[in-house]
This record gives C-alpha cells, structure tokens and sequence, in this order.
C-alpha cells in the first residue's frame, strides 16, 4: 500500500512527461513521416537536403559556433575573476550577471533592436561623439551579438560551478612542484573545469542553434535561420508536415552534438547544470 | 503491474483535463474571432447589455494564424472577420454558412460599390458582411522622400533609396509590388511572370533595410527608414503620430482589401451572430469602431456624416481614380500557394 502510495506521487510527473514531452515529440514524428493525405513519406526528412533549407542549416550551424566560442572567450576569463574575488563582491557579480534573465527574452532582444537600430540609442551617442556610426542592425553580427548577449549567463555559470569545486591545496600542491602558473593553467585548471565548460558549450550552442526570434527581430527578416524557416512553415504555410520534418533534423543535430560533447566528458562527474 | 497503474491513471487524467477544455454550452452566448485591435471594446459591452448575449471574443494576428487556429476546431467559434482572399478560401472549402440577410436590416446602411468589390471573393455576395476596407501603398518620410517618385512602384528600385526601404515581411504582399510594376495582376498564377517578379525581388534585396509586419510603422516614426511598404490602416496611424509621414498608392496600383464578417459551419449560434452584424452595422456602432480602427469603413450612412476634410483624407478613403487600378488579392489553389511560398523562400535566403 505504502509503495503505491509512493508511486502515486510520481503521478503529476508521469502526466506531465507523457502529455507534454512524449505526446508533442510523438506528434512531430507522425506529421514527420506523412504527407497531407497521411500516407507515409520521408520526403519531409530528406527536405533538409534542399538547397534553401541547406543554406539556412549552415547558417545556424555557423553562428551557433561563432557565438560558441565567443561566449567561451568572455566566459572564462570571468569565471577565473570570480573565482579569484572574496564572497561578497562574488555573489554581487553573480547577481548583477543574472539580473537581465528577470526581465523576458523577447523585450530583451526588442530592446536591442532599440540600441542598435540606425537612429538608436548607440548610433544618437555616437554620433553627439563624433564617432563613426554603428550600421550593424538587420545583419548576422547584430544577431550574433544578442545571442551572446543573452546566452552569455549560460556559460558562465557551469564554469564558474566547476572552478570553484577546485580546491586551493590542488593548485598550491602543483606550484609547489614547481610548476609555472601557464603550467598549473593547462596542466590543473582547465582539465578541472573541462566538464564545466562542456556543459557551458551545449548551453549555449543548442539554443543558438534553434533559435529564430533573435533572428527574426534583429535581422530585419533578412536572416533565414533553420529555426525560422521551421516556424515560417508552421505559422504562414500551414505546411506542419514540413516543419516537422526539419525540426526532427534540427533535434537530430542537437542530440549529436549533445553526444560529441558528453563523450568527451566521461570522468566529468557533472558540474554543470545537466 | 503497478506501473500499468500508474500509466493507466496518467492517462485518464490527461484525457480528464482535456475533456475539460470541451465547451460548456451556455444557450445565450456568442463566439466572436477578429484581428487584434479591430473593434472597439466598448461596443462588446454595449451589444451584452442590450441584447443579453454574452460575447466571447478572441483576437488574432494575420489571417494565416487564423486558419491555423479555425483548423484546430478548438471553439466552435459563431463570427469570424478575416481578409479577402482568406474568405475566399474558406467558401472554397465549404466552411462558411450563408447568411440571412433579412435579420440584417442595418446592411442598408452599407454601399453597394464595397458588395461589389467583395464580389471577387464572395461571387454571390451570399457569405459576408464588409467591415473594413483599404489599399496597400509606400509610407515615406517627407524630408527624406521626394513625391514625385512615388507615383511608381519603381521607387523601391531605386538606388538613391538603397538601404532606406522596409518591404513586408509577407509573400503576397511583396510580390505584389513586384507585379504590379512589372504591369501584372497581383493574383496572377503564370510561372514566367512570377520568376521574373522573383528575380527583380532578389535584386531589391540588397537595397531592402529589413523585411518586417508590424515593426514597419515604428521604424517610420522613429526615422530609421525612408519608405516602407504598409497597409493603408497602419500608416494612418502612424502620421497621426509623426508629421513627417505621408502615404501613397502608386499610379500602377495596388491591393485592394476588404475585411469581412463570415458565419463559419461550426456556428452554434447562428442568429446571435445575425444580431451582432445587425448591430456593427448600425450608425453609431460604426462611428464607435472607426474612431477605434480608423481604416476606411463601407458604411455609406456613416460615411455622409463625415465633414468633408475626413472624406478627402486619402490615406483612410483611397481615391477613385486609385481604387480603380486596384484589385482584390485572391485566394490561390494549393500548388500555385506552394510555388509563391518556394519562391519567396528562395528570395529570403538569398
């Protein structure tokens, strides 16, 4: 009785994961695999093979890597500086770093659009300067800049996690061995913190991957990502089969690049967030 | 054994929850499915409180979401208002009811010129109710603009305009431009003509500052652009807020659209919906709606109250001289859809 009990608990969760994870994946894969008269088709799938649709794939891909590595570039330097500062100032940054994530994403990026458009906030004060203006509004770099502006926190955090498991002995051990501190860099540091940044890699690069409002909004509509040619087939060509079918694609790419990651992290013990 | 239990329980309550959303059949009632903004909110109460219907309203974006959302039979929703050539599709598929006229006495108070344009897509005038009505032209910045360049779509071609122009960021739309000034109907189906308008879209494409919907008007106002390709509604709007803007429909011409009422077969209300027409037909009712929308209203009765200065205003009621080179967008059959959609997806990702 008391096992039953204990099982009913995890009822919500069950409803929760049939009706709004397994159903809407089992959804995606029936309008995936069938055409408008519901026969099985794959050519929903091999869409992806099409050179518009290429092109928007390789697009994604390539920003997805840029702003990667970007994130990665500012993200590491911070979490050392973090980790180097005492408590108080730490919870401060950490505070300051996660406040923006308040306020909701699609105001985030329209606000963006406010700063950078040619007559922006940006552009006004440089231009009182003196200052050349800033025409990168309706471009990639404007959409690359938002997505690490608004992915940045993601890599970050996972970072910081592992580095500040280091303990202080490791590091003072090492440099009483004698190494340099480029040696304790490379040799203790980041091999510690690996699994934090693999984590911090697949934070960032699966939603930049997929996403399509940053595009849609400071792209002008110019930027035809993979994520927004999925929602345009759903929303203006009501063709649901087709959007299906290269959001299984998409999630396919998610999930190796997912599996690439994790495979390089199997002593990680996990110090992110998944 | 258990977990069949568990899995079992699960799925009732998911099948529970749904069961939920099944409508609760209240006999006095009115669902009611119209673009975002497009009525004033007062009239919802008034219409409750003289009649004792309660109104259900929901809102929409573009048409397509529409569709999308009529499809998923949700709500057996009693009054929908939608665009042209989205009317025209629905007739063609059989969801629309006709509607009885004679609980309509007010529809007098409508002009014939509007019954006759609506025509194009309601052939019989059987199905719907005009609402509203417009054109699609170029919003431009005066200072940055000069008039006589926009007599012909040729300006979006410019090169003094490079980087300046917002097309919209929707198929039909933007093609029509296209055709128009290549001297073609806005409905056409021909492959050669539609290539050839492709082509000139994705030479335009360098030039374009962005392709956008609803943001095109705040782009005007805020002078990041100079022209912009809006629907007549919006960019009345938008000079109410700017004087710098002015509107204008080249000579080639343009779109003609008309927003109409339609009783979709699900309808469970079907004379309730009747006495809401009735009643948005009415004089003041009308009067309250277009101080709301402020787009051109078919409302002949309204419109002979007007003062004069308000019926010249070209930007709200599109001349005749205009209207008469316009047509009316047309629904298209699924494999002309399908070609607009591929090409216009070659031209964004070009």
């Amino acid at each position: 009785m008391r096992k039953l009990g204990r099982q009913l608990l995890a009822g919500p969760y069950l409803v929760w994961i049939i009706g709004f994870i397994l159903l809407p994946v089992a959804v995606i894969l029936y309008f995936a695999l069938t055409n408008s008269e519901g026969g099985f088709t794959l050519s929903n799938v091999l869409a992806i093979g099409e050179p518009i649709h290429l092109k928007a794939l390789f697009l994604s891909l390539r920003l997805a890597v840029i702003c990667t590595l970007l994130c990665l570039i500012l993200a590491y330097p911070l979490a050392m500086i973090l980790n180097k500062t005492g408590k108080k100032c730490q919870s401060l940054i950490v505070f300051i770093f996660i406040l923006p994530m308040w306020m909701n994403f699609m105001l985030r990026i329209l606000a963006w659009r406010m700063l950078l458009n040619n007559n922006g906030v940006i552009n006004t004060v440089l231009e009182t300067l003196g200052l050349p203006v800033l025409n990168i509004i309706n471009t990639p770099t404007a959409v690359v800049f938002c997505m690490v502006y608004d992915f940045l926190p993601f890599m970050v955090l996972p970072i910081y996690n592992s580095m500040a498991r280091i303990s202080p002995e490791v590091v003072e051990s090492a440099k009483d061995l004698g190494a340099g501190s480029v040696t304790v860099f490379f040799k203790v540091i980041l091999p510690l913190t690996l699994s934090g940044v693999i984590s911090g890699i697949i934070m960032v690069f699966v939603p930049a991957l997929t996403s399509f409002a940053i595009s849609d909004l400071l792209g002008g509509g110019k930027i035809m990502l993979i994520g927004n040619v999925i929602e345009q087939a759903f929303t203006q060509q009501n063709n649901w089969q087709l959007g299906s079918g290269l959001s299984i694609v998409l999630m396919i790419f998610v999930i190796a690049s997912m599996a690439l990651m994790s495979a390089h992290d199997k002593e990680g013990g996990g110090a992110g967030v998944w | 054994m258990k977990k069949m239990i568990a899995l079992l329980m699960a799925g009732a309550l998911a099948a529970l929850t749904l069961a939920g959303c099944g409508d609760s059949d209240d006999e006095n009632t009115l669902s009611v499915l119209n673009y975002g903004k497009y009525i004033e909110p007062e009239v919802l109460d008034m219409f409750e409180e003289e009649t004792g219907i309660k109104v259900k309203y929901d809102q929409y974006e573009t048409p397509e979401d529409m569709y999308a959302t009529f499809k998923a039979d949700a709500i057996d929703y009693d009054l929908i208002c939608t665009s042209d050539y989205m009317v025209e599709k629905l007739i063609s598929e059989g969801e629309v009811l006709e509607i009885n006229f004679d609980n309509i006495p007010n529809i007098a108070n409508l002009d014939e010129t509007y019954f006759e344009f609506s025509k194009s897509f309601d052939p019989e005038n059987k199905y719907s109710v005009p609402y509203f009505f417009g054109t699609v032209g170029i919003l431009y910045n005066k200072n940055m603009v000069d008039e006589e360049d926009l007599t012909s779509w040729s300006c979006l071609w410019d090169e003094k305009y490079s980087g300046q122009v917002i097309m919209a960021d929707s198929v039909r739309d933007s093609f029509m431009t296209a055709l128009k000034y290549l001297g073609y109907s806005l409905n056409t189906t021909d492959e050669g003509e539609l290539r050839e308008a492709q082509e000139i879209l994705i030479n335009q494409k360098p030039m374009v500052q962005a392709y956008l919907v609803d943001e095109a008007q705040d782009e005007m106002i805020s002078e990041n652009a100079a022209m912009a390709l809006v629907y007549s509604g919006e960019a009345g709007l938008a000079m109410e807020l700017s004087e710098n803007l002015g509107y204008a429909v080249p000579q080639e011409g343009s779109n003609v659209w008309i927003d109409s009422w339609f009783i979709p077969k699900t309808a469970t209300h079907q004379e309730n919906a009747e006495k809401f027409l009735d009643f948005l037909c009415r004089v003041d009712i009308a009067q309250l709606n277009f101080d709301y929308v402020y787009y051109a209203t078919p409302n002949k009765a309204l419109y002979e109250t007007m003062d004069e200065e308000l019926q010249q205003n070209t930007t709200v009621f599109p001349p005749q001289e205009v209207l008469e080179n316009c047509e009316v967008l047309k629904s298209l059959d699924q494999d002309s859809t399908n070609l607009y959609n591929e090409l216009w997806k070659e031209i964004k990702s070009n």
